[in-house]
């Protein structure tokens, strides 16, 4: 559509679940599921130095009734995967996940029996982050990969769109910078 | 006060309770036999001239070999005196229980949880001897020699996907 359209008519036309996606790629809520070293790097990510809320990602709620993105940062035990399994349980949907860092992504150097060896063996994960831990940069690229995923836009190798729960094959991963 | 004054005291105090002992760099051990371990523990803590009144540590080793396969150690530590002390007891394989010395420290508590979690060495007499580290119905010891390092395959369930 024309831009003078839009000065004479006042409106612009476009369909309404482009409209609904590009809401809710800019105001992704975090659930910060920190749970080791990969956490200082996220709350970097919410200093003003590399300052999340550009991206309209500054408000983490630690409950998550309130959320549309988990945070898995960190060293997930098998103890511990029930408690993340329970709470990306609560989130209501939409919901997607971004796996921070090399021990969430795949158990990273704890190759041993209490690590379980990458949480995408008990949730969905849309977007893997590479790094131990990743930079705050890093983090943001995998924020900003899951905002052109969720507006359909097409990632690396054209993937499909939608939450990894809908297409396992369609989570993707930010290389290191 | 030395650790030849130490090894000299407590072979006054409790000659029949000492198996053998060694120094080395400076640390003392001293092996005491198993059923003495709680008396010889009394002991330590409570003469004056020794007064090992923290502990420091209790583990487990797995030395994999027949007969006394397993070690449970206790590192103590005498505030009055600044001097530390190693007690080591051997246990056989086929009955792997030591008396818990909760009752003169009760800083073992959780020490003598975690080396049964992790070795499957009992501690008649713990007030509380749960797992510490795995889930409770986790049926394995993992710092043995003969657990693998990945694990046993679905010993730990994961929730579905």
């Amino acid at each position: 559509m024309a831009l003078e359209n839009l000065q004479q008519e006042g409106f612009l036309l476009t369909r309404l679940d482009e409209v609904i996606k590009w809401a809710r790629k800019n105001s992704l809520w975090p659930m910060p599921m920190g749970i080791s070293c990969c956490a200082i790097e996220m709350m970097a990510t919410a200093s003003p130095r590399f300052d999340i809320a550009r991206f309209g990602s500054e408000v983490m709620r630690f409950t998550p009734r309130q959320c549309d993105v988990m945070l898995v940062a960190g060293t997930v035990t098998y103890k511990m995967a029930k408690v993340v399994r329970k709470i990306y349980d609560q989130m209501p949907d939409p919901k997607w996940v971004i796996s921070m860092g090399a021990c969430a992504s795949s158990g990273g150097m704890f190759r041993s029996y209490p690590v379980v060896q990458g949480i995408d063996q008990f949730m969905p994960v849309d977007v893997y982050v590479a790094g131990c831990p990743p930079r705050p940069e890093n983090l943001l690229h995998a924020l900003l990969d899951l905002q052109k995923k969720i507006q359909g836009e097409p990632q690396l190798g054209g993937r499909k769109a939608g939450t990894a729960e809908e297409g396992h094959a369609s989570a993707t991963t930010v290389q290191s910078a | 006060m030395t650790n030849a004054e130490i090894t000299e005291k407590l072979k006054t105090l409790v000659p029949a309770s000492i198996l053998s002992v060694e120094e080395f760099r400076g640390d003392l051990t001293v092996v005491i036999r198993r059923e003495d371990i709680v008396r010889v523990a009394e002991v330590i803590k409570t003469d004056p001239s020794l007064a090992f009144d923290l502990i420091i540590d209790v583990l487990g080793v797995d030395m994999y070999r027949p007969g006394e396969r397993f070690e449970v150690i206790y590192n103590v530590y005498s505030l009055a005196h600044r001097r530390f002390l190693r007690l080591k007891v051997r246990i056989p394989a086929e009955d792997p229980t030591v008396p818990t010395v909760t009752g003169v420290w009760p800083g073992a508590n959780w020490h003598e949880r975690e080396t049964w979690d992790m070795f499957g060495i009992r501690f008649p007499g713990h007030p509380d001897l749960r797992r510490l580290y795995m889930p409770e119905e986790f049926e394995h010891f993992p710092l043995r020699k003969d657990f693998p390092l990945m694990g046993i395959p679905d010993s730990l369930p994961l929730p579905r996907r």
